[in-house]
């Protein structure tokens, strides 16, 4: 074994015994929520839960993108891809995730033309090859990603493009964690804060987490090593009763963000009430694009009509999402719902907490047990 | 030829059929057995044979470090290598769309023919069809191969125990992280290019090393994540990796972030992994590490008693985690 992993399991082993030390005396477990996706993933390839004790729970938050997206944007991408002028644009995960009778991947077999990018920036050369058709952009994301799809909207002005759009679901961290923490239904301790969102928000915009809660969150980077370290710091303040925002991130996240990048969002969108599945409508927590831009927002531009079908199945992602059931407690899941046939968005992205739990051995994989 | 793309006509059986043989393939592919031009080749065998099919649809059909032609030797060349089986003859069937470009047939030809020299092959025998526009994709390719096996080697999941160490042979992830990035339009570093190449040498040397070998197997669909959980699941044995252990370039790991991919899924074209008894184990790696394709070859795990049918891997932090089989559909048109 090579020296350097000798010495980072070392790390790890002394930092997990110093954990469990000072979560000792509180008598009970801890559960602390790594709010971003990205991190969920982070966490369970590193097979990070399972050398936990069992005093430090982790419960997933509301930060993948794809699951929090609701059925009814779905519902009215998949009715945008229907027309015959328009060519939509989204990043891959999207296909799968079903909105109330369809998904886009379905759409796309029905004849839709519905294109894969790996940036926004992409749906511009498609725009300008099909002067004929409406490219229509699906963005979706939280502060990490919305500055991207605002560059793209300002290159298209500057293009003279005229016909790209977007179909805006981006969302706001922030008040989505004070949803959750109006009726702490999840039960949390402490908060494992998005590193790539507060690239770009700044730490000091979790600041209100210790102010009006008195509740620890870390900032942290995406390495099991930057991880564990949050967890031990949240441990830290926990057993103290402290309350504060620690940024372990310090090399990339100041505590201002990043101000031009914020500048973008401002000057392209405006904040709005957004319904968030699993949550309900949040305010303030999405981003529309503002009237200086209207001509880009296909919403505002051609309002297309979905019907409020209420889908009837026992997926049980809301709950999940929320952090107040683990994915084993809803019934679907293994069974019904596996990433081959996913019912809830929590099993078909990649960085959904089901889909997870269910590659990577539900909860805490032992082997050989 | 005076016509510069295939047409309907060149799999009509007729004369220009056989211009497009005489013409373009033998002159390129051409030796004694194949010059025959009979309805099938005859040839002579030692004993014990093997004998495989496989067809290739890869796309884009050219790609750093290689091609569908090479492909379409190395991995049928390949297949026959894991039954401990040095390949002696490949016949090859062609399928062409209408309005393909000759230039391009001769080029994925003569990759066809410097693979097969390079394992020591020979194409004996061969079809070609033309289907109309848009009924396929340019070119698709199947190979079949027959090999004698070398005597006294019984190579089956059957004969992997609880105590064996997994060997795998290199650089896992670069042919598929290039025919992506080819795809995608990503550029990458120079040194990072498919691992295309035919195995039958690497396995001779260490099959002369130890004749016991348990089982071999190529990680091409699904990676090393799918071969490894079907030997597990077949043996009834565990099989628990170390992480740092497995050689993955840094550049197909920075592929495999930006698209999303765990290199352990990803498809190989010029590896190898096989289990075999702790006392054989350094013996195979020294003669590995002296054949130019096993140069980077490592222990990479062990087999285990308990958590049979499954495998683990033992990350940087020292957590185990399952490496699950992979869903379907991964990567399409990888090889």
């Amino acid at each position: 074994m090579a020296d350097k992993t000798k010495v980072q399991r070392e790390l790890a082993a002394q930092l997990i015994a110093e954990t469990e030390r000072l979560v000792a005396p509180l008598g009970r477990p801890v559960r602390f929520m790594e709010v971003c996706g990205t991190h969920t993933v982070s966490i369970f390839r590193a097979g990070l839960r399972q050398l936990l004790p069992d005093t430090v729970e982790l419960v997933s938050g509301p930060g993948c993108p794809v699951c929090v997206t609701p059925d009814r944007y779905m519902d009215q991408a998949i009715a945008y891809a229907g027309e015959p002028d328009v060519i939509l644009t989204t990043f891959g995960d999207m296909l799968k995730v079903p909105g109330s009778v369809s998904s886009l991947n379905e759409a796309r077999a029905g004849g839709a033309d519905v294109r894969v990018v790996y940036s926004p920036l992409d749906s511009l050369p498609i725009a300008m090859a099909n002067p004929d058709k409406k490219v229509i952009f699906l963005a979706v994301g939280f502060e990490t990603t919305a500055p991207t799809a605002a560059a793209t909207v300002l290159a298209a002005e500057q293009q003279g493009l005229t016909n790209f759009y977007v179909l805006s679901a981006q969302k706001l961290v922030p008040p989505a964690l004070r949803l959750l923490l109006a009726d702490n239904e999840a039960r949390v301790d402490g908060f494992i804060l998005p590193g790539h969102v507060a690239v770009v928000t700044g730490a000091d915009a979790f600041a209100f987490l210790p102010r009006e809660y008195h509740m620890p969150g870390v900032v942290t980077g995406f390495e099991p090593m930057e991880i564990l370290r949050s967890i031990y710091r949240l441990a830290q303040q926990t057993a103290a009763g402290e309350a504060r925002v620690e940024n372990e991130y310090g090399s990339v996240v100041r505590p201002e963000g990043n101000p031009a990048a914020r500048r973008l969002l401002a000057r392209v969108y405006q904040p709005v009430d957004a319904e968030w599945r699993g949550l309900g409508v949040i305010p303030a927590s999405g981003l529309m694009v503002n009237e200086a831009y209207q001509r880009f927002d296909i919403a505002a531009v051609q309002p297309v009509k979905v019907l409020p079908a209420a889908k009837k199945t026992a997926c049980r992602c809301g709950e999940v999402l929320r952090g107040s059931i683990n994915p084993r407690e809803c019934p679907l899941f293994g069974k019904g719902c596996v990433p081959e046939h996913a019912v809830g968005p929590c099993m078909v992205s990649v960085e959904g907490v089901c889909a997870a739990w269910y590659k990577y051995g539900g909860g805490r994989f032992h082997y050989g047990q | 030829m005076d016509n510069d793309k295939i047409t309907l006509a060149h799999g009509a059986g007729g004369r220009l059929s056989q211009q497009l043989v005489s013409d373009v393939i033998v002159p390129i592919l051409g030796n004694p057995v194949l010059n025959g031009l009979h309805d099938g080749a005859a040839v002579r065998m030692e004993g014990h044979v093997a004998f495989t099919t496989d067809s290739y649809v890869v796309q884009p059909r050219f790609f750093p470090g290689g091609s569908i032609g090479r492909l379409s030797v190395c991995g049928t060349v390949n297949d026959l290598a894991m039954t401990g089986a040095v390949a002696k003859y490949l016949s090859m069937g062609l399928i062409l769309e209408e309005g393909f470009p000759l230039e391009e047939l001769r080029r994925i030809l003569q990759d066809m023919r410097q693979a097969a020299d390079e394992a020591g092959v020979v194409i004996a025998t061969g079809d070609t069809k033309v289907v109309g526009r848009g009924a396929a994709d340019g070119v698709y390719i199947n190979t079949a191969g027959i090999g004698d096996i070398i005597p006294g080697t019984n190579i089956s999941p059957k004969n992997i125990r609880p105590g064996m160490n997994v060997i795998l042979s290199g650089f896992i992830g670069d042919h598929a992280a290039t025919v992506m990035a080819a795809r995608h339009g990503i550029t990458l570093p120079p040194d990072i290019q498919s691992d295309c190449a035919p195995l039958a040498g690497l396995v001779q040397v260490m099959l002369q090393a130890a004749p016991h070998i348990a089982v071999l197997r190529d990680p091409t669909r699904g990676g090393i994540a799918a071969v490894l959980n079907e030997l597990a699941e077949q043996s009834g044995t565990g099989v628990l990796l170390e992480e740092s252990a497995i050689p993955i370039r840094p550049a197909v790991q920075g592929v495999c972030d930006l698209l999303g991919f765990d290199p352990l899924y990803l498809a190989n074209e010029g590896k190898l992994v096989a289990f075999l008894a702790p006392e054989d184990t350094e013996p195979v790696l020294q003669a590995m590490h002296a054949h130019p394709l096993g140069k980077e070859a490592a222990v990479i795990g062990h087999t285990t008693a308990e958590a049979a049918g499954q495998v683990g891997i033992r990350t940087s932090l020292g957590g185990i985690r399952v490496v699950d089989v992979p869903l379907g559909g991964l990567v399409p048109r990888i090889c």
